[in-house]
């Protein structure tokens, strides 16, 4: 029987990209995966992994997402409850915060808390949004980060956006980046993680991320 | 440590052929688009940028395709302009795999599509090509927008628009030297600086590279982001590689992964 890993299909930007992206990581691992792009519920409810992806404003991703037929039941089930595996990528991770500053004051999903707010770089001549590669700074181990040099040297990822989760919680920062200050690139705690760049546009860094993801167990 | 300058190999495509072809010697067909960009995805490009300048609607569709194909192969940001013109032009690319794309004439023919599609898609997808040219006689250094691929002039102020797109919500300026263009002498450094000196979002350089300095020119005296060119890698006067060493050892930090 295949086995699926589910993005979450609500409407939001680059789904191709990811889907793409994810196959490759299958396919170099030799897995026997299906990468399916859904918004069914009883295909979410199926999966082994679940992504979710997510370009544009916090809250019309917020409530793209919700118009999903009962999808916060369905995550809460499956992500909190069972402990499937589930990446949040860009505006993806940053709806698990407690809330969202992005044009208003907007409630997202709670598993992380912190809130998402304007990025305010030290530096006046650095650009908003901060957009182009950037390494990684490890804040804490983790599985998703094996293999993956950080630090000066390290590999890229490619970053775009323009607010960045602020964690409450510093066992939950799990990489960042620097731009004028710490900018928050990778969140998680249990079987949940979120990248704020986009691993699926990262190159060499973001297949490895991806295969990391396929094979984590948490 | 921080963001990392990008050079973005640009492709001009044509009823869905590159331009005048791109000379890598593994490249089995020069005029193929998807593998001009597999190269460069391969070459270490930090982004890629395809330019439709087909002339017919009918024509227009191959763009998608191309788009589509690309993204299936490469694991990297890709900017795609040229006839973008409504809201579902632009959920087309990128639902085919762009992750940007630019405006041109649809921004100053209707500034409002930038606020509808900022809102609909976000900033950091929308890209606003400004195309100008020197304002002939005028005392201060002044520049006009150009439309329809630099033959239209427009009547607009560059540096104005630059600030109005911004306000609108564009997330990146792609500043085009209608002067420059094909000259092979160099951006113009002043208009990029000029621009990027007055917006807080980035501005990538385009427009007249013709060696590798120009480059470096125009981060160091342009203040550009990213620089885009697009002869001096398609013939392989130049490789990426080279390109990044060149840039880095002025003191510029490249990404090399």
């Amino acid at each position: 029987m295949t086995r699926n890993i589910v993005i979450i299909d609500y409407g939001s930007g680059n789904l191709r990209s990811a889907q793409k992206a994810l196959q490759k990581a299958t396919k170099n691992l030799d897995l026997p995966l299906e990468i399916i792009v859904s918004n069914q519920p009883e295909v979410i409810n199926k999966a082994e992994r679940i992504i979710l992806p997510g370009v544009g404003a916090f809250a019309d991703c917020y409530e793209g997402l919700f118009s999903i037929a009962n999808i916060g039941e369905i995550l809460e089930q499956r992500v909190k409850c069972d402990g499937v595996p589930f990446l949040g990528i860009c505006v993806g991770m940053q709806l698990m915060a407690d809330a969202g500053l992005e044009k208003g004051n907007h409630k997202g999903l709670g598993w992380i808390k912190g809130e998402v707010k304007p990025i305010k770089p030290n530096d006046k001549n650095l650009k908003i949004p901060h957009m182009g590669w950037n390494t990684l700074n490890s804040n804490q181990t983790h599985e998703l980060l094996k293999n993956i040099p950080s630090g000066k040297d390290g590999l890229h990822a490619y970053f775009v956006h323009s607010y960045h989760m602020e964690v409450e919680n510093e066992s939950d920062l799990i990489a960042s980046s620097d731009y004028g200050g710490q900018i928050t690139a990778m969140v998680g705690k249990d079987n949940i993680v979120g990248t704020q760049f986009h691993p699926e546009k990262s190159q060499k860094l973001g297949i490895i991320l991806l295969e990391n993801f396929l094979r984590w167990k948490p | 440590m921080t963001l990392k300058t990008r050079i973005i190999p640009c492709l001009d495509v044509m009823n869905g052929r590159v331009v005048k072809g791109v000379n890598f010697v593994d490249l089995v067909d020069a005029g193929d688009p998807v593998e001009a960009a597999i190269a460069y995805d391969k070459a270490g490009a930090d982004e890629l940028c395809f330019l439709d300048i087909t002339a017919t609607h009918e024509d227009r569709d191959t763009i998608f395709d191309i788009v589509e194909r690309t993204a299936e192969h490469c694991f990297m940001p890709l900017t795609v302009g040229g006839g973008v013109r409504t809201i579902e032009d632009i959920r087309k690319l990128l639902l085919c795999g762009a992750d940007k794309v630019a405006i041109n004439s649809a921004a100053v023919k209707d500034p409002n599509f930038i606020n509808r599609a900022a809102d609909k898609f976000g900033n950091q997808c929308i890209v606003v090509s400004v195309d100008a040219r020197k304002t002939e006689n005028s005392e201060k250094n002044k520049w006009e927008i150009y439309t329809h691929g630099g033959r239209k002039a427009s009547g607009i102020d560059a540096l104005e628009f630059a600030k109005n797109m911004q306000k609108r919500g564009a997330g990146e300026l792609l500043v085009t030297s209608m002067d420059r263009d094909g000259t092979k002498i160099g951006f113009d450094l002043e208009l990029t600086r000029t621009i990027s000196d007055a917006v807080k979002i980035p501005v990538i350089a385009s427009g007249g590279v013709g060696n590798l300095e120009h480059l470096v020119e125009g981060v160091k005296q342009g203040h550009a982001s990213a620089v885009l060119a697009a002869s001096i890698f398609h013939f392989g006067t130049f490789s990426i590689a080279q390109a990044k060493q060149y840039i880095e050892k002025s003191g510029i930090a490249m990404r090399q992964d």
